[in-house]
């Protein structure tokens, strides 16, 4: 990132002062804010990356592919925002458990759905499963002094192995099911072709828990909870903060997501099946990293992490649309990319220790 | 004299405060139950014809190489606040790139050819753990993160190097090394014990795993004290991959196939849950490398166990998770404290109480 100053015609006249102010608001912002540029790298990069897909395969700056993009992601971004509060809470705290939790509910929920239960009250429970998960995963971490990646990794395997006992092939939603309804394309702007502007309940909903979360993590007490136990779990507790509630709240919070996008992605499919969300959890802690937060906590931002699923999202895509890379080295290429991603922003944080 | 000899109750209560007396106990436990399907499940055969043992407790020997293996260098990683994730992709990449060499070089019984094969994939596998240990130590990056982007990689650079098939090869030297005997027992079994035990050995004979787990406790701390953390962790990051590789070239020699996809699949899980079972802390700061190889153990046995108790593979992992939960339970201290308390006959804290307690420390 460089620091230009915002020139424009007819700023040439005005006096030097407000060069000057203009100039020291943005040294202050680069030296207060300093924690919100690897946020910033990665909106620059996913910007550059679709100018790239534009100019080097085309077809990519319309209705169509953006807002497939966001549908084709939104689960993804419900996991990450989950995701990026644990991390952000600090001492190694970390949901292994996420792409497990979504399997086991999207079986689970497919398979009451089609035995007749109420596709309001599956959907309610699909949710619900995810926060026992989550729940568990909490009491394990804060009353039991389980390491976090242990707790969630033990709800990984139990969550997975639940699913596959209830079953181990491809469970079908019924086609008249309403939950089918959440996963429904609605054209917003009906385009030339099928170039339309497009959008599902499903983004719906991941909107409102991208808007949600950002008012809880910014403007709530358990948000600022959350940032003050990553700076410090021990100057959080001395400062009389909930921190043992706050744990258990989040695990929960992730836990529950892990559900909501289980709703979400089973809507869109109309497929559940035990291996479901197989790698999920690292796809989330990737997009949570590219989208500018810290592993060891205390930093990040809930709008990274979206901007690193869309990122992550529009990598496929740009992989897709190329053709020419063969299926081996897609995981060679994600991981470069990932590489690219933490270096930068390691030279951005560097800078600023300096 | 009296007074320093420990009682029998106060080593009893020390012997309960190590981490891998529970894992011990754990291998014992899920030993029994198996003992309780089959009486004869412990009974080890000898094969007349060649002197072999034979046995389920051979079988369990076996399948803990690969997991010792990992494990230890796991241990090493973990006790520096850092995490190797892409053992399993390692072990994949070694996997193939000796089963490709192999192929190639058509030599089914040549020794030659066993040894360059498996140069080769310990020398990839440093050379990737190198690469780790560079990018956490001399970039800064987050150990978790960059062994994330090498756990892709080296996944991706397997099926690279087999084109995405799984390679199969023919050479009896290398075959030897999963299905061979020396004295009766397992050569995996042995060459994993020889490797780990030299291994710790040359760590807790030299000043290295007090460096090593100085960069674990406190990082700033140890370089004011001299110590160079950069070779340190690049040696503990290659080290992994080695042994990851030699773990890659059991996992595969004994049906002499790659598969690109599944060979160490989640090995890293099962790693870090040894070194954890075995006291580690992911915290950094805590080396116990024979806590870490009763965990590798305790887990080759709960993996034989579900096999042997017939429960269905795609409950397996289920299964295995209840066991760890139960063990880490136990291990807890609110747990223990629970129980102590009960025997005592008083009343728990109050939530309030523990709150001021927790707040006061």
């Amino acid at each position: 990132m460089s620091v230009t100053t915002p020139t424009a015609p007819a700023a040439q006249a005005a006096p030097p002062a407000v060069h000057r102010r203009a100039w020291e608001w943005l040294t202050t912002l680069w030296r207060t804010s300093a924690s919100i540029l690897p946020t910033v790298a990665a909106v620059v990069i996913f910007i550059a990356m679709i100018v790239y897909g534009e100019t080097a395969y085309g077809r990519i700056v319309q209705y169509s592919t953006l807002s497939n993009l966001l549908i084709n992601n939104a689960h993804l971004v419900i996991v990450a925002i989950g995701m990026t509060m644990v991390i952000i809470s600090g001492r190694g705290g970390i949901d292994l458990s996420v792409g497990a939790i979504i399997a086991f509910s999207s079986v689970s929920g497919v398979l009451l759905a089609n035995a007749g239960v109420n596709p309001w009250l599956v959907v309610l429970l699909m949710v619900g499963f995810g926060t026992l998960f989550g729940l568990a995963s909490g009491v394990l971490i804060q009353y039991f002094d389980v390491q976090p990646f242990i707790a969630t990794l033990a709800m990984m395997f139990l969550a997975r192995g639940l699913a596959s006992t209830l079953s181990t092939e491809p469970e079908r939603l019924a086609d008249d099911s309403p939950i089918r309804d959440l996963g429904t394309v609605v054209k917003i702007i009906d385009g030339p072709k099928v170039n339309d502007l497009m959008v599902t309940p499903g983004v719906v909903i991941a909107l409102v828990v991208v808007a949600a979360a950002f008012f809880v993590m910014h403007r709530t007490r358990l948000g600022r909870t959350v940032y003050a136990m990553g700076g410090s779990r021990t100057s959080a507790a001395l400062m009389g903060l909930p921190v043992k509630r706050t744990i258990l709240t989040i695990y929960i919070v992730s836990g529950s997501l892990s559900g909501l996008a289980a709703v979400v992605y089973t809507s869109r499919l109309g497929i559940a099946q035990n291996i479901t969300g197989l790698g999920w959890e690292l796809d989330a802690i990737a997009a949570t990293v590219i989208g500018g937060t810290l592993l060891t906590g205390g930093a990040g931002y809930v709008l990274g992490s979206v901007v690193g699923a869309l990122v992550l999202g529009l990598m496929n895509v740009l992989i897709t649309r190329d053709g020419g890379i063969k299926p081996e080295t897609t995981t060679i290429i994600t991981g470069a990319i990932l590489l690219v991603f933490v270096l930068l922003q390691r030279a951005v944080t560097a800078r600023r220790r300096e | 004299m009296n007074a320093s000899t420990p009682t029998l109750a106060a080593r009893l209560t020390e012997l309960l405060r190590k981490p891998f007396f529970w894992g011990v106990l754990a291998i014992l436990l899920l030993l029994l139950v198996n003992l309780l399907k089959d009486p004869s499940y412990l009974a080890i055969r000898v094969n007349p014809a060649n002197g072999n043992l034979a046995g389920n407790v051979l079988d369990i020997l076996r399948a803990s190489a690969p997991i010792l293996l990992v494990a230890t260098g796991m241990s090493l990683v973990i006790a520096t606040a850092g995490i190797d994730l892409s053992v399993g992709s390692v072990m994949a990449v070694a996997g193939a790139v000796s089963m490709q060499y192999l192929q190639s070089a058509d030599a089914s019984s040549s020794v030659g050819a066993a040894l360059a094969a498996a140069g080769m994939a310990i020398t990839l596998g440093a050379l990737l753990g190198t690469i780790s240990g560079m990018l956490v130590a001399y970039v800064g990056l987050q150990p978790f993160i960059t062994t994330l982007v090498m756990m892709l990689a080296g996944r991706g650079l397997a099926k690279v190097i087999t084109s995405g098939q799984n390679t199969t090869a023919t050479n009896e030297q290398f075959r030897w090394l999963a299905n061979g005997y020396v004295g009766g027992f397992p050569v995996v079994f042995l060459l994993a014990v020889l490797i780990a035990a030299l291994i710790i050995v040359v760590v807790r004979r030299s000043a290295l795993g007090m460096m090593i787990l100085s960069i674990g406790i406190n990082p700033r701390a140890s370089r004011m004290a001299g110590i160079k953390p950069a070779g340190l962790l690049i040696t503990v990051y290659a080290l992994s991959g080695a042994l990851a590789a030699i773990a890659g070239m059991f996992a595969v020699s004994s049906v002499m196939t790659v598969d690109v996809s599944q060979t160490g699949y989640q090995m890293e899980m099962d790693a870090i849950l040894a070194v954890v079972v075995g006291g580690g802390s992911l915290a950094g700061g805590k080396l116990s490398m024979g806590g870490a190889a009763v965990g590798a153990l305790l887990i080759a046995t709960l993996d034989k166990t579900v096999v042997f108790l017939g429960v269905p593979s795609s409950a397996t992992p289920a299964f295995k998770a209840t066991v760890i939960l139960i063990l880490f339970l136990l291990q807890a201290d609110s747990v223990r404290s629970l129980m102590r308390r009960r025997r005592a006959g008083r009343v728990p804290l109050t939530e309030a109480a523990e709150t001021k307690a927790s707040v006061a420390a």
